[in-house]
């Protein structure tokens, strides 16, 4: 294999290559528009050209479509330069409002173009490379859109000059489009769907192969293939084409994994009260309303504005903030009963971030209680109020637009006063409630939970992080509202627990079980599905007649569920039977 | 027990039945037995069946105590002349057997403790459309006459299962007692096989066990039907269909009789030995099953409903044992 020299740099010669990307390789820049990574070259636009030097011999060639043949290529030669400024007056001509086509021209040299301007043309930002229309065609398979006439009159549009079912407005056009040319109303009769990103709370756009979040574990792309046009056409496959070390696998399927543990650590988190009993707050109706998980995503660095803080409606700084707390928790008509504990610390650091972010903007916290019952609590809380936060103790009521402001009517219980403050921005610190997966989960690990699907634990004070299922362990705020810190705690406390159990040669059981008295079973079935704990099955009787109940008695926790199902008393607890109970009654009534 | 029943008088048993507040059905199941009762009849003398024989009370006053070896008591006590009866009887028998669910259990006259008896004379006496009540006649325990006073039995506010007024040595459970259980009470008594004192003279199974439904699963009740809203299939399982069946909660013995006939249990034998309330029982086994995929999501309103559909609770669960219940009567007004 013979050498090939491209702008004084030695080489190995590749045919399978093209000499634009052997360039690329070498780092070498050559100028490209109608070139994609997703189609093959097409040489259309030919400001890639090169000049080839084979024994002695010199000629114009364009880059992406010459064979990195052994030889010389010279990018950027004198005659390589006046053909790509001939090349782009051409194109001012026939593409005069191509911002894009202005910038590259006078990197150039190029000013003004010597050739008529196609005034008829109705499209002045098309240089007509019909690198979109390879797209839609070779690559995402629609075929919307076309070329249309010939020679000078020669333009790109959809049929009939229409905007068509065909075209799904999926912007693979406008994405490749080197000059920003794409109109997609002339082509597609519906509307652009961004998928909104979960991330960020929907505040942002997503594509269809995507990493979840920038510490995601593992932290690789998923693609979502309900949008994927792959998964709805069998086209495309731009990632993959464009994957270097081809990672993009569209065969993979999703795996059920089997595996026998000795242990499960329920550690489901949690979730944000929907607030539909709230419509008078606003939030999901107006954009200036939002969670303080939305404003935790505006307050990120990585998040949709950088960190910077703007407001969804029309991107302004917001002046004026007000933070509502107890928006749901601690409301047991139309929310939760209980306090979900970190509002008050998360809104103090919100506010504080807030004017760090925005010094002349005014934060106002509306609260029921600041509770900051935690180590350095109290004085994070004084420190907002030292910064310049400003408390109001009192409930709000509406909150609503009036112009560009949002309007939030609140009471001051204080001083006694009704409230309404115009703000920018209203930020509620919604309720904290389990993951919605967790009722299915609890149902599946017949784990018990509260009235609000906080999983139970099996003593509140001296077995927090046990259920009363032997081996199962809880963690986080699946089992309560709480914080990072304690949230870290229980964690740990739940893993000892693990090792604690696995270090052990024997393991011991609560004697306090119920049995069965298979002379008393009639094998109704009543009590299998009752045992939260899977330990009671129906079985046929030895002698062949008829069923009876037979229990594992390992797994039993003795709840007792059973023995009140049981309508025989075939069940009964040890030392707790029925007859025992009627007893103990009996002897307590009698004072 | 079995010593008890050595008689004074060659090999022949004395037998005495008595009916005190029942309809007369036991009665019928003693003839049910067919041809066996000439068995009976043969190695038996009966000295005492008010229904069948003309015996009067003052025939058994006149025997010694513990003439007759075995009394079938049938029928509650609701008044003070069945009271009596049956302490008289006590006293004349050596063995005295509960016959049938009302003398065990109280059975459907013990419905009426949901009432007392000023509500009963009421309903029966005054407010019955189709009496003239314009002399608001109703029974008293005496009556004067210009003949002389005449006097009847005093009706009790309640009504009571025989154990509660007499000591009783065994019961033969149902409504009434099935024929083979009767059959085996009589074998038993001839053969001087009794079991202990006290004894149910019945399986100690549920129904469940003698019945032939497909049930062999884990139970669960999907709603609350009544017979006429559901053509129940008759492999199934009652309570799988949301037909409330008592079978879970009775004792077995009947041979699935009702639910042969495509009917649920109602219960009429009772509960089974470990249980002391057995509606309570059954309410507590419902409970455990009764739309138990779909609780966790249903309204406070929603469940109220779906127990409203239970039109008739106590006539439900306690058809037969209100009487003999934990709580037997309506308490207060």
């Amino acid at each position: 294999m013979g050498k090939l020299i491209i702008d004084g740099i030695e080489t190995e010669a590749a045919p399978s290559k093209t000499v634009l990307e052997v360039a690329r390789e070498l780092g070498i820049k050559i100028p490209t528009l109608c070139s994609h990574p997703s189609l093959p070259p097409y040489g259309s636009c030919r400001i890639c050209v090169v000049e080839a030097i084979w024994k002695g011999r010199s000629k114009l060639h364009t880059a992406c479509t010459f064979p990195a043949w052994e030889g010389e290529i010279r990018t950027d030669s004198e005659p390589v330069r006046r053909l790509r400024r001939n090349i782009l007056e051409l194109m001012l001509a026939e593409a005069p409002e191509a911002e894009d086509i202005r910038a590259l021209a006078r990197e150039f040299g190029v000013e003004q173009t010597r050739f008529p301007v196609r005034e008829e043309k109705e499209n002045k930002k098309c240089i007509m490379c019909g690198l979109c229309v390879r797209v839609c065609q070779d690559v995402v398979g629609f075929a919307a859109i076309g070329f249309e006439n010939r020679g000078y009159r020669r333009e790109i549009a959809a049929p009939f000059r229409e905007p068509s079912d065909a075209c799904t407005a999926c912007g693979a056009c406008s994405f490749v489009c080197p000059t920003g040319a794409i109109d997609r109303r002339l082509f597609a009769k519906v509307e652009p769907k961004p998928i909104p990103s979960e991330f960020d709370q929907g505040t942002t756009s997503r594509p269809c192969i995507y990493t979840p979040f920038p510490q995601a574990v593992p932290n690789k792309p998923v693609i979502d293939t309900r949008n994927c046009v792959y998964f709805k056409n069998g086209n495309c496959q731009v990632c993959a084409k464009v994957c270097v070390p081809r990672a993009v696998d569209y065969e993979q399927q999703d795996e059920v994994l089997e595996e026998e543990v000795g242990a499960i650590v329920v550690a489901t988190g949690f979730d944000l009260f929907d607030m539909k009993t709230y419509g008078s707050y606003g939030l999901h109706r107006h954009p200036d309303v939002m969670s303080g998980l939305d404003f935790e995503r505006l307050l990120s660095a990585s998040g949709p504005t950088k960190g910077e803080v703007r407001r969804p409606s029309d991107g302004k700084v917001p002046k004026r903030v007000i933070f509502v707390k107890c928006a749901g928790s601690r409301d047991a008509e139309q929310g939760m009963p209980y306090c979900s504990k970190v509002c008050c610390m998360y809104s103090a650091k919100h506010a504080i971030l807030y004017k760090h972010r925005v010094p002349d903007g005014e934060a106002l916290v509306f609260y029921i209680d600041v509770r900051t019952a935690g180590k350095d609590f109290e004085e994070f809380y004084k420190r907002a109020t030292d910064e310049g936060v400003n408390y109001v103790r009192g409930k709000v009521s509406k909150v609503f637009r009036r112009g560009d402001k949002m309007v939030v009517w609140g009471s001051d219980t204080i001083s006694g006063r009704k409230l309404e403050v115009e703000a920018d921005l209203v930020v509620l610190a919604t309720a904290m409630v389990p993951d919605r997966s967790a009722l299915e989960l609890a149902r599946m690990l017949k784990i018990q939970h509260n009235a609000h699907g906080f999983f139970t634990e099996a003593h509140p004070k001296l077995r927090p992080v046990e259920t009363a299922t032997a081996g199962f362990y809880l963690a986080g705020a699946a089992q309560g509202p709480k914080d990072i810190p304690e949230t870290v705690a229980q964690a740990s406390a739940a893993a000892s627990k693990v090792l604690e159990l696995f270090s052990r040669k024997e393991l011991t059981h609560d004697p306090n079980v119920a049995a069965v008295d298979e002379d008393l079973c009639s094998g109704c079935g009543i009590c299998v599905d009752v045992c939260p704990y899977k330990a009671r099955e129906l079985i046929e009787r030895k002698d062949g007649k008829g069923w009876v109940i037979k229990v594992t008695e390992v797994l039993c926790e003795g709840c007792g569920a059973c023995s009140a199902a049981c309508p025989v008393g075939a069940c009964q607890q040890a030392n707790l039977k029925d007859k025992q109970i009627e007893q103990m009654a009996r002897a307590g009534l009698q004072d | 027990m079995a010593d008890k029943l050595k008689v004074d008088s060659g090999s022949r048993l004395r037998f005495g039945f008595y009916w005190a507040a029942s309809c007369g059905g036991c009665e019928i199941a003693v003839l049910d037995v067919n041809e066996k009762i000439l068995d009976v009849v043969a190695n038996a003398d009966i000295l005492f069946w008010p229904v069948a024989m003309d015996t009067k009370y003052e025939d058994v006053r006149a025997m010694p105590d513990g003439h007759m070896d075995v009394c079938f008591f049938n029928g509650s006590i609701r008044n003070s002349e069945a009271k009596e009866i049956a302490q008289l009887l006590r006293k004349k028998s050596k063995v005295l057997v509960a016959f049938g669910s009302c003398a065990h259990h109280g059975c459907i006259p013990g419905l009426a403790n949901l009432h007392n008896r000023r509500e009963v004379f009421d309903t029966a006496y005054h407010r019955e459309p189709s009496l003239d009540d314009s002399a608001g006649t109703e029974p008293k325990t005496k009556t004067r006459v210009k003949e002389g006073d005449l006097s009847l039995p005093e009706f009790f506010d309640h009504v009571f299962p025989l154990d509660r007024v007499v000591d009783v040595d065994y019961y033969l459970p149902g409504c009434p007692p099935p024929v083979p259980l009767i059959l085996n009470a009589v074998t038993a008594i001839f053969e001087g096989n009794l079991p202990a004192k006290g004894a149910v003279l019945a399986p100690v199974k549920a129904l469940c066990d003698e019945c032939a439904r497909n049930k062999h699963v884990a139970k669960k009740m999907p709603d609350i039907r009544r017979t006429w809203e559901i053509q129940a299939d008759p492999e199934e399982c009652f309570l799988e269909q949301g037909i409330i069946c008592m079978g879970p909660a009775t004792r077995a013995g009947c041979e699935t009789r009702c639910i042969n006939g495509n009917s649920p249990c109602t219960g009429c034998l009772g509960p089974t030995p470990e249980v002391t309330d057995q509606g309570a029982k059954m309410i507590s086994a419902l409970g455990s099953i009764l739309k138990v995929d779909a609780e966790k999501e249903m309204s406070e309103e929603e469940t109220k409903a779906l127990l409203d559909k239970v039109k008739d609770p106590v006539g439900t669960f306690y058809m037969y044992g209100l009487a003999s219940a934990i709580i037997n009567h309506r308490r207060g007004k």
